[in-house]
């Protein structure tokens, strides 16, 4: 079993958010794209549904040192959601519900390494864990999988999120355990 | 790439520094506080953290979160740590760690669950056991800045005796002008207490805190479970969810 550096294993999901947990209904929920042109890609939540979707086991690592292995998630493959999206973007700012903003490269978000996830352990994801829908990019901290996503805004230039602007490093790959600016 | 100033006074790199025990006190028999001199520390704010790494002789190394117990005082950092029986750090920081012992921590960690001295706002601090540890050095640096912002306190904790910093909290009550404490004991109350052991309800935050009106700042800190049903109060009684910061420590234990 392989960890990455400073990590230690735990098999409870902990929850971690800066404020309280959210409740968004799902009949006025929707998943909006923005490009860097200004073009604005919609979905509802029934749209949502009817996307293929995968059903991806990732490991997942938070910044506050415990991973957990073997999660089993469901969800769109973002790649799915940006094919019909023109844009030549290299970064995107994810957007919740309730404010909150994480920041990371266009191309992390393609190549079957993104999805917007709303099932766990084939549950409905709970409030708790970023339900109805979270973004999932488990090669990354679990800061940048913003829970309660609402939207994607596509840019020609890097800014901090909610957490980078208070310190948290602006990529955050765990094997480098890039926690903090600097690292 | 344009970087807005960080907040919270984190230096730009994070650096792991040589920490060395100068001193403990047992808050309670589970409970310890240490205090480490840290040279070069840069500082802090109230409701920061640190991270501690622990290194054995073979190389192996593993780290955790502490929150910072007090204001910004020089070299020196002040932890208070919870013993979790079958735990990795916290039996080695509560039993085994001996003054002159050196471990390594970096930080201040977090800008967000802070509380900054110049803001007038009133405040409401809830903890849940160790979850006291951030919300006590805001009261303390409330009394080192003069800090006329009015506080109120409600703590939740197992049992009388699992209350940390009992001794300190009262004597400010009665000097700290502004400060309220309420408790609310989950397993045992002291004798001639009101009412049974339970877990704090919505009736003690409504006695305990601010109306939503006054616009309070909220921070609320403990295990995962606590933090999670004090903020869902805190917004059922209509609080504005902007104004609830959290810090879940992980699970309750029980
Ligand atoms: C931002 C932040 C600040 C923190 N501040 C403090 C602090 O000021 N004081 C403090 O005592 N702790 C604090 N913690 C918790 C601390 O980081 C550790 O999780 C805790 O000390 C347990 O570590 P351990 O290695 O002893 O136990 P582990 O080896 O990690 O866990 C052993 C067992 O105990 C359970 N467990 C883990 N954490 C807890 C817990 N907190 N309570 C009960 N059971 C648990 C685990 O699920 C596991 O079953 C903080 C955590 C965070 C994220």
């Amino acid at each position: 079993m392989r960890l990455p550096p400073g990590q230690y294993l735990t098999e409870d999901f902990p929850v971690l958010t800066a404020g309280p947990t959210l409740r968004v209904p799902t009949d006025t929920w929707e998943f909006v794209i923005i490009t860097e042109a200004g073009e604005k890609h919609r979905w509802d939540w029934k749209q949502l549904m009817a996307l293929p979707s995968e059903r991806p086991t990732v490991d997942l690592h938070c910044v506050t040192k415990w991973s957990k292995l073997r999660t089993d998630w469901q969800g769109v493959s973002l790649d799915v959601l940006l094919d019909g999206v023109d844009t030549a973007a290299d970064y995107a700012m994810v957007h919740s519900y309730g404010g909150y903003t994480t920041n990371l490269p266009y191309e992390d978000l393609r190549n079957g390494q993104a999805w917007i996830a709303y099932k766990f352990d084939g549950e409905d994801l709970t409030p708790e864990h970023g339900g109805p829908a979270r973004l999932l990019v488990p090669h990354l901290y679990l800061w940048k999988s913003a829970k309660w996503v609402r939207g994607i805004t596509l840019t020609d230039e890097d800014s901090p999120g909610f957490w980078e602007s208070a310190g948290y490093h602006d990529y955050g790959d765990p094997w480098r355990e890039q926690r903090y600016q600097g690292d | 790439m344009a970087r807005a100033a960080v907040p919270g006074g984190l230096s730009p790199r994070l650096v792991w520094r040589a920490a060395r025990l100068v001193e403990f006190r047992d808050e309670t028999p589970s409970a310890r506080t240490l205090v480490f001199d840290v040279p070069d520390w840069p500082g802090h704010l109230p409701g920061q953290h640190v991270d501690v790494r622990l290194t054995a002789d073979d190389g192996y190394s593993t780290q955790r979160s502490y929150s910072i117990a007090t204001p910004a005082d020089g070299s020196r950092v002040v932890l208070t740590v919870q013993l979790v029986e079958d735990g990795e750090v916290s039996p080695y920081l509560t039993e085994t760690l001996s003054v002159g012992d050196v471990i390594e921590l970096r930080g201040p960690v977090g800008g967000w669950f802070v509380w900054r001295s110049a803001d007038p706002a009133p405040v409401l601090l809830i903890g849940g056991g160790s979850g006291i540890v951030p919300l006590m050095a805001m009261i303390r640096a409330r009394r080192a800045a003069g800090s006329k912002a009015l506080f109120r306190l409600i703590y939740s904790a197992r049992t009388p005796e699992d209350r940390y910093y009992a001794d300190e909290l009262r004597t400010r009550v009665r000097d700290d002008f502004g400060l309220d404490v309420s408790y609310v004991y989950t397993r045992k109350t002291p004798e001639g207490w009101p009412l049974p052991p339970r877990r704090l309800g919505v009736a003690d935050v409504n006695n305990g805190g601010w109306p939503p009106d006054f616009q309070p700042a909220c921070f609320v800190c403990g295990p995962t479970g606590f933090v999670e049903a004090v903020a869902d109060i805190l917004i059922a009684l209509g609080h504005d969810a902007r104004r609830v910061k959290t810090e879940r420590f992980g699970p309750s234990g029980t």
